[in-house]
This record gives C-alpha cells, sequence and structure tokens, in this order.
C-alpha cells in the first residue's frame, strides 16, 4: 500500500511535467463540447437546450479520453529499464499500475471540474440539487476509476507507448454511437442494438437523468453494474498480465 | 554465514524459444569482492544477471545470492540486492533528488531517512549541483551516475552492474570505474557484466568469461593471463610479400595476425636468447622483418585464445601490458 501511495506521488509529478498531453486531454472536449453546441447543436432537436442534453456525453468523452492515457503511462514504464529496478526492489505490479491509476483520476477529476466550468460559461444550467451532485460525481469518478484501469491493461499488453495511444483513440469514438450527442432513435436502426446496450449509453443517461432531476430509471443500476463489473475484471486482468510480461 | 559466497550459482540454464541461452553457468562469488562476467554480446551475460537479481526464473540450476535462493526466497533476495541495468532506470521528469528520494521511499526509508539519504548520494556522486535538475538534462555520465546512486539508497549486500560503462566517453568511464572502486571500501559485493577487457582487468578481483552461454574460464586477471603464452613477439613486417612469407613459415605458431599493420605476434618466454634465435629463425636475411615488439599478453589474447574469436568491439592491441619497440 505504501508503494502505492509513493508511486501515485511518483506519478503525479511526471504528469505535472507533461504538460501538453494534460492539457490535449483538457482543451479537446472542452473543443468538442463547442463545436457540438455551436456548429451542430442548433440543428439537433433533443427536446431540451442543446448544451443541457450534450454536457454529460462531453463529461464521459473527457474522462475516457483522459484515462485512456494511463494506457501510455504504463507501458512508457513497462518498456524503460525501470521497471526493473521497481521489480529488484520488490515493488509489485499491483503498486505499479494503481500509482499510475491514482493519478489519471486525479489528473481527470480536475480536468471534468475545468469543463463542468466552461459547460457552465455558455450556458449550461442543470435542475441538481446537491444529493444529485454527489451521485454524479460519484459515478463519474468511477467511469473514470474503471476506464483508467482498463486501459492500464491495455499498456501492460501494448509493445509501445505509441500503439498503446491506440487506446486513447478507442475512448474518443466509444461515446459517439451513444446517446451522447444525438438521440439513439435518429440513428440507423441496425446500430440500436449496440447503441443502446453498450456500456457507456447507460452512464450517460445516468448522469443527464441526475444532472436535469429526472429519474434515472433502470439505467443507474445498469451503469454500476458495467462499471463494477468492468473494473473488477480490469484489476484481476492487470495481475495476470503484469505476471505474464515480467515472467 | 559469512563463509557462504554472496553469490552461488550450479548449472545455470535458460532458452527463450529454441534459443539456449544459457547452457550450464556455474559461478562463485567471495562476499566483499568486485566480480565481472565478461563476453561478448549474445554470450549470455544480461540474463545471468537477471536470474541472480531474481527477474528471470532459470529454466534449470539453482542459484543463491545473500545467503537466499532466487526463486524459493525471492523476495528476501530482492531486500538485499540492487541492479542497476544497461539502460537508465530513472526517470527523465523527475529531478535526480526526487528520483533517489522515490527510491529511497519504496525502499522503506521514512521520508525525512529518504531525503538525507538522497542528498547523501548525490555529493557522493558529485551531482549536488545537479541533484534540483530534471534528469532529461544530464549527459551520459551523470545519468550512469544517479542510475548507480539510485541502486545504492537502500544500502544493498550485493550490487549488480549490468555493462556500466557501455556508451559512455572514456572520461565518463574513467569516472565511472573510480565509483565502482568505492564502494568495495563499504564491504559490498559487486557483480558486473562488461564486454570490455580493461574494465575487467581494472575493477574485477575475478574474473569469468562467458562464451555462448558458458563460462569458459575463471580466475583472477593474472591468473587468466597466464593461460596463454606469458609473453608475446609482435613483429612488423617490411611489406605484404614479407608478412605472407612469414605467416607461413610460422604456421601454427602464429597467435596473432594483423595484416592491415602487417604484425604477427608469436609466443615467447621474453629471453634474449629465445628472441634473437626466433628472429634468426624467421628472418635469416635480416631484411622481412621491420620492427619488433615484446609485450605481456593482455585480456585480449585470452580471450582470444579462449573463445576462438576476438572481443566484440574494436579494443586497441597494446594498451595493456608493457610495452618496448626497438629497431632492429
Amino acid at each position: 500500500m505504501s508503494d502505492a501511495i509513493v508511486l501515485t506521488g511518483r506519478a503525479i509529478r511526471l504528469s505535472r511535467r507533461n504538460l501538453d498531453a494534460v492539457l490535449t486531454a483538457m482543451l479537446l472536449p472542452v473543443m468538442l463540447m463547442l463545436v457540438f453546441v455551436y456548429f451542430f447543436g442548433g440543428a439537433i432537436d433533443t427536446g431540451t437546450e442543446y448544451v443541457t442534453y450534450v454536457v454529460p456525453g462531453v463529461m464521459l468523452l473527457c474522462a475516457g479520453f483522459g484515462s485512456a492515457n494511463t494506457a501510455v503511462t504504463v507501458t512508457h514504464d513497462m518498456t524503460g529499464g525501470i521497471i526493473d529496478r521497481f521489480r529488484s526492489l520488490d515493488v509489485g505490479g499491483t503498486a505499479i499500475v494503481a500509482g499510475h491509476v491514482a493519478a489519471s483520476v486525479l489528473r481527470n477529476a480536475v480536468a471534468t471540474a475545468i469543463v463542468f466550468g466552461v459547460a457552465f460559461l455558455i450556458g449550461f444550467r442543470p435542475a441538481a440539487g446537491p444529493p444529485a451532485w454527489l451521485a454524479v460525481a460519484g459515478i463519474l469518478l468511477l467511469f473514470i476509476l474503471t476506464i483508467s484501469w482498463l486501459s492500464a491493461c491495455f499498456g501492460l499488453i501494448a509493445r509501445s507507448p505509441e500503439a498503446a495511444g491506440g487506446f486513447t483513440f478507442l475512448m474518443m469514438f466509444l461515446p459517439y454511437p451513444s446517446s451522447a450527442f444525438v438521440p439513439i432513435d435518429t440513428m440507423p436502426g441496425w446500430l440500436h442494438g449496440f447503441a443502446q446496450h453498450q456500456p457507456v449509453t447507460p452512464v450517460i443517461e445516468t448522469l443527464r437523468a441526475l444532472l436535469l432531476d429526472r429519474p434515472a430509471g433502470d439505467s443507474a443500476w445498469q451503469a454500476l453494474v458495467w462499471c463494477g463489473a468492468i473494473l473488477a475484471v480490469a484489476v484481476a486482468l492487470s495481475g495476470v498480465l503484469f505476471r505474464r510480461r515480467t515472467a | 554465514m559469512t563463509d557462504e559466497p554472496a553469490i552461488e550459482a550450479r548449472g545455470l540454464e535458460k532458452s527463450y524459444g529454441a534459443v539456449r541461452v544459457l547452457e550450464g553457468v556455474d559461478l562463485s562469488v567471495a562476499r566483499g569482492s568486485v566480480f565481472a562476467l565478461l563476453g561478448p554480446n549474445g554470450a549470455g551475460k544480461t540474463t545471468t544477471v537477471r536470474i541472480l537479481a531474481t527477474l528471470t526464473t532459470p529454466d534449470a540450476g539453482r542459484a543463491r545470492v545473500a545467503g537466499f535462493d532466487v526463486v524459493a526466497e525471492r523476495r528476501r533476495v530482492r531486500r538485499a540486492i540492487s541492479l542497476t541495468g544497461q539502460y537508465a532506470a530513472v526517470d527523465e521528469t523527475q529531478t535526480g533528488a526526487e528520483n533517489l528520494w522515490m527510491m529511497g521511499r519504496l525502499t522503506r526509508l521514512g521520508r525525512a531517512d529518504a531525503r538525507r539519504r538522497a542528498q547523501e548520494l548525490l555529493e557522493r556522486f558529485d551531482l549536488a549541483d545537479a541533484g534540483r535538475r530534471a534528469v532529461g538534462t544530464y549527459s551520459g555520465g551523470m545519468r550512469r551516475r544517479l542510475d548507480l546512486a539510485a541502486g545504492l539508497v537502500g544500502r544493498p549486500e550485493v550490487i549488480f552492474l549490468d555493462e556500466p560503462t557501455t556508451g559512455l566517453d572514456p572520461r565518463s568511464r574513467q569516472a565511472m570505474w573510480e565509483v565502482v572502486k568505492g564502494l568495495v571500501g563499504d564491504g559490498v559485493t559487486v557483480f558486473l557484466t562488461t564486454q570490455y577487457l580493461e574494465e575487467a582487468d581494472q575493477l574485477a578481483d575475478r574474473i569469468a568469461v562467458v562464451d555462448g552461454g558458458r563460462v569458459v574460464a575463471e580466475g583472477t586477471s593474472a591468473q587468466l593471463k597466464e593461460r596463454v603464452a606469458g609473453q608475446r613477439l609482435d613483429l612488423v613486417l617490411d611489406g605484404a610479400d614479407a608478412f605472407a612469407e612469414t605467416a607461413r613459415l610460422l604456421g601454427a605458431r602464429l597467435v596473432w595476425s594483423d595484416a592491415d599493420r602487417l604484425t604477427l605476434g608469436v609466443a615467447t618466454d621474453g629471453s634474449a636468447a629465445h628472441i634473437r634465435g626466433l628472429l634468426d629463425e624467421i628472418d635469416p636475411g635480416r631484411r622481412a622483418v621491420d620492427r619488433f615488439t615484446v609485450r605481456g599478453a593482455t585480456l585480449d589474447d585470452v580471450f582470444l585464445a579462449l573463445t576462438g574469436h576476438g572481443a566484440a568491439h574494436d579494443t586497441t592491441p597494446g594498451t595493456a601490458g608493457d610495452k618496448e619497440s626497438t629497431r632492429v
């Protein structure tokens, strides 16, 4: 545990000094939000103010994109000399991964707060009370934690930081075939099945319901089950992958 | 306990797929000594170090380091050793001090102790001024010194150095040698690998020569040199024809040949009578041999004799051993 804390501190220092990556992870979702709200938003009928509709999707895009960067930082460690030093100091794989994941959660919590700030500036007016806001924060943190740990697994598989960067792209696109930016019933029929049932959709629906003070229905527990299950698999898988990689 | 060697390996074998990297390596390293594993690229040096440092498990054979089995008691071995590999194992974007502090914390030092230890090591390795700078701004030599310092934070009993000076310029190499020599006073055991004969000669109490996954010779530098002729007579010939003719005359007695420099080497006991006799025999007309040199055998000769091929890099012949040049 104490190793994980030391390595979290390290990962935070490394992030702070890799500001371009952090800025990209913050600016990109903000830019996309502006593009959607001002360029496309006028043409999309969602039944509410578009900015209010799109913010949960932008949040997930931001969190997913930022968390996916964990793959790159993990691969960087695994392919450099430092992994041998850590192992010869008897630092376990879980502590190494946990350090990167914890730094990622912190980084993305900050990024998410900034995106919320910009959203407020351009007219986002949610109806949520304090308990709903707490729930929003909790779900976002769980989502960030899940994606971070999942991308750490990807980082343990990838052979180079460039390859690990591919995971960021996957996470960039996953919110598009969901209810993030447009209602699903405007998509072609063959896409409905995927868009309805992919993990991102219940998370977005839950966030949207909480922010607009509407009932979340089944999407809340679906979101929790999806995230919890993926997180559990990712944690177990990262242990196996680390041992296989260093055998 | 103290009589037990710091490192003991018996019959280590390791294959990667169809490639047999180690074919039964036996080693014994006394506590408090410097031991060099010398061999060309691909001889199995790094694999041996990785097995001894618990990072790789052997397919067969056993090894004990600091009194513990490297497989069954891996964690206890890890607490007693440090490994400094060929690739700098420090973070480029952290400062030197931050890197050392982090290593201190990972070896279970308290916050204040870790800070003190980091400062102490920065000063000892002549990095005190650079301690607050990101490692990315360091020179190659500074980075190696920091890397070595990072390996010492936890006061290990056994230090593994995998090719500590590969890629360094001569001055940084010299500085690194001084640092390694300084470690010995602390009573630690140093196990280093190198492809530089001179490095093994300079640093190590004992040397094991590895080639093709086996130890082909072991002993002190002096013992190894005695395994080939004690002295060598190098003849510089007067031209290509003389070179070819003399090479033919010497036949199997030839221990060294360098056509570019028109030089041939032959074993000798170094006595005037023997050399005079050799010269008369080879060059009765007194025209073929231009100059000659008598020199002590170098590790280069040992290497050549033991492995059947030269070292993997271009060592300059004649940098070690006595050298006297005489006009005939």
